[in-house]
């Protein structure tokens, strides 16, 4: 018996839902092993995680706070990855965003305080968006590897975070973090903990489906993802939609730091590098980069996250294990993506037929 | 304390530093070489660190310590191999699963494999041995140079690898099927090489040098697990292994002014510095420096029109009834 791949003529669409399902199933399966072997009992654990995910209406809460970033960060990453631009960077572009926020939350005192939020969300995205735009630049201009300067730019401005934090702009009581922003000044809540950023994020997804979708430059940026040579021969310019892109990847990015910022942390302060953009990656991956799919993707990476964190609390057990099992979602997931386009052929040996 | 002693100092700590880099950087090139790009560097090595050091810890043997690392690191690479090769994933978005998978794991058993008494912790425990630096007798005692000959067998052990390493890759029958297979794997198919098996190999070779480098860094260099320990070297790497321009003997170059910067920003904030220029500054100005080098290095390189160029099928699969 041998096995052939075939190009299917068409992508399959029930594969491209297959697949990602089944790698969710796989990974819980691959962690309750990594569970097994660490002595710990896997459906105690999982039913744990479900529980400190979903189990309460402020453990709801939790898991859809922390669903906001992450979603936003995975449509940040997910506009990148389009053109097939690896910006690992979105964690830096996040942190660019608090910063940015922080900033005119701190400094800009001359503003009245009905403007301090939208003028502080608009400097913190600015700011994202040059984080995410050097990058950019370097790649469209001079062909510099992206993954590298995004990866190198993340540890470069949390590096710069941490003196924020820690020393320049450190509150005058305790030893690190800014002082809290104002609260008149402070995004605000709308169910419990759940605050009004969970509606800028829908509506984020929306005109980016619009865009990504149904206009031309949606278009170009599929085209350049799919076949950069046909994309050219089309007059589609590269290096100018490389730029557009990860000006606007590194923005969405921004936007998440800067919302958490303005509703959850009101301040600078450690743990602003919380790892929100790398799990956008997962997340953009995972939806197959459709921003309608990222909504129930990001609650589940979400979900995982809370849960990993009752976890902890419940059973003893180190609360990396979310971090383990969104790791572990990428692994089949991108072993199944053959799938999508490909069919496996099985090829009986031949004597066998004859016989 | 004069120049000189200091100058001595510092080649020490870069040397220290540097092995870990070295080996991984290494197993990095013999992987890109063959047209496989395993940007999955960060958690094999943390993987390796913490299987080298959950070893030596169980068994004080730090030579199963070393051969579990590179087990361990072999088996992720395999995991890269599986993805890139058969089942033809991009291998950008397969190294950072890699990379994800095995960050989470190494922190996820480093607070399960230690002993009852610390709560099944690994941080906080030490090892019964380590490799200590051995110094040579006479040699040791030349300033400046002397660094050389006082350090781990780790690093003794790269001082005959690195050589042979360039030879295999540059002086022999297979080394040339390794830059042809990543070069241009069509014509290596042609020749009847198995353009597969040989990506397989060195990927799974690679991620065991991988391995081997994060255990430097657990075993050695600061004999100890600490969550996320590798703090960002497995990237460096990836660096690093442009900066060597894919050539094994380069990689010493590399190394040596990383690992010196990291070492020199570190006693720079001992010495005080950090008065002048905030520690922070100072901590992430090695990335800093990486990331301007990087650019400089590739526009130069575009100058030159592609002098120091990647080999031509890097990050490309390859199977034979393609069109």
């Amino acid at each position: 018996m041998k096995f052939r791949l075939e190009k299917r003529d068409s992508r399959s669409t029930r594969m491209a839902v297959l697949v990602p399902v089944a790698s969710l199933l796989v990974s819980f399966i691959l962690g309750a092993i990594v569970l097994l072997i660490s002595d710990a009992n896997p459906f105690q654990a999982y039913a744990a995680m479900i529980k400190g995910a979903f189990g309460s209406q402020t453990k709801l809460q939790y898991t859809l706070v922390k669903s906001i970033p992450l979603l936003l960060c995975g449509l940040a990453v997910g506009i990148a990855f389009r053109l097939k631009f690896w910006n690992i960077g979105a964690e830096g572009q996040y942190v660019g965003g608090v910063i940015g926020i922080t900033w005119v939350m701190q400094f800009w005192t001359f503003l009245p305080s009905a403007l301090l939020l939208p003028v502080g969300m608009l400097v913190g995205i600015l700011f994202g968006a040059i984080w995410g735009g050097i990058p950019g630049v370097l790649k469209a201009q001079w062909s510099v590897d992206e993954t590298l300067t995004t990866l190198m730019m993340n540890y470069i401005i949390i590096g710069f975070a941490e003196y924020l934090y820690f020393d320049a702009w450190k509150a005058p009581r305790g030893n690190m973090g800014t002082v809290l922003y104002p609260k008149e000044a402070w995004l605000p809540r709308i169910w419990g903990r759940v605050h009004g950023g969970i509606f800028i994020a829908l509506i984020l997804v929306g005109i980016l489906w619009f865009v990504l979708y149904k206009t031309r430059w949606g278009f170009e940026l599929n085209m350049i993802g799919k076949n950069k040579r046909a994309a050219e021969c089309q007059g589609v310019s590269i290096k100018k939609n490389i730029i557009l892109a990860m000006l606007l990847s590194g923005a969405i990015a921004g936007l998440a730091g800067v919302i958490d910022a303005a509703a959850v942390t009101h301040q600078l302060t450690k743990g602003v590098d919380a790892g929100y953009g790398f799990t956008g990656i997962i997340i953009a991956w995972m939806s197959g980069l459709n921003p309608f799919i990222s909504i129930i993707v990001s609650v589940i990476m979400a979900a995982l996250e809370t849960g990993s964190d009752a976890l902890q609390m419940t059973m003893k057990l180190p609360n990396a294990m979310g971090a383990v099992l969104q790791g572990l979602i990428l692994i089949p997931l991108l072993a199944g993506n053959i799938f999508i386009e490909y069919r496996l052929l099985v090829i009986k040996n031949r004597k066998e037929v004859t016989a | 304390m004069n120049m000189l002693d200091f100058i001595t100092k510092l080649l020490a700590a870069t040397l220290a530093m540097g092995t870990s880099l070295a080996y991984a950087t290494l197993g990095e090139v013999y992987t890109q070489k063959t047209g496989i790009l395993n940007l999955g560097m960060e958690g094999i090595m943390l993987m390796g660190a913490l299987a080298g050091f959950t070893t030596a810890f169980n068994t004080g043997n730090l030579y199963l310590a070393l051969m579990m690392a590179m087990l361990v690191g072999g088996f992720f690479s395999l995991i890269h191999a599986f993805l890139c090769i058969t089942m033809r994933a991009n291998q950008v978005p397969a190294g950072l699963a890699i990379t994800m998978f095995g960050t989470g794991l190494a922190n996820f058993l480093g607070e399960r494999l230690g002993p009852a008494s610390n709560g099944y912790n690994l941080t906080g425990m030490n090892i019964p041995d380590k490799f200590s630096n051995i110094a040579i007798p006479f040699l040791s005692d030349i300033p400046i140079l002397g660094a050389l000959f006082d350090v781990s067998l780790l690093t003794y052990a790269l001082y005959l690898l690195i050589p042979f390493a360039w030879f295999f890759m540059y002086k022999t029958k297979h080394g040339m099927v390794v830059r042809a297979v990543g070069e241009n794997p069509r014509t290596a198919a042609s020749m009847g090489i198995s353009v597969s098996k040989i990506r397989y190999i060195y990927t799974v070779i690679g991620g065991m040098l991988a391995g081997l480098g994060g255990a430097c860094l657990s075993l050695s260099f600061t004999p100890s697990w600490n969550e996320g320990m590798t703090g960002g070297k497995g990237w460096i790497v990836i660096a690093l292994v442009i900066f060597s321009t894919w050539n094994p003997a380069r990689v010493v170059i590399g190394t040596l002014v990383f690992g010196g910067i990291t070492s020199l920003q570190f006693s720079l904030q001992a010495a005080g510095l950090k008065m002048v220029i905030p520690s922070q500054f100072l901590g992430f100005s090695p990335y800093l420096i990486t990331l301007v080098a990087l650019a400089t290095m590739t526009i130069i390189n575009q100058k030159k029109k592609g002098s120091f160029a990647s080999p031509s099928a890097l990050g490309t699969s390859f199977a034979i009834d393609d069109k």
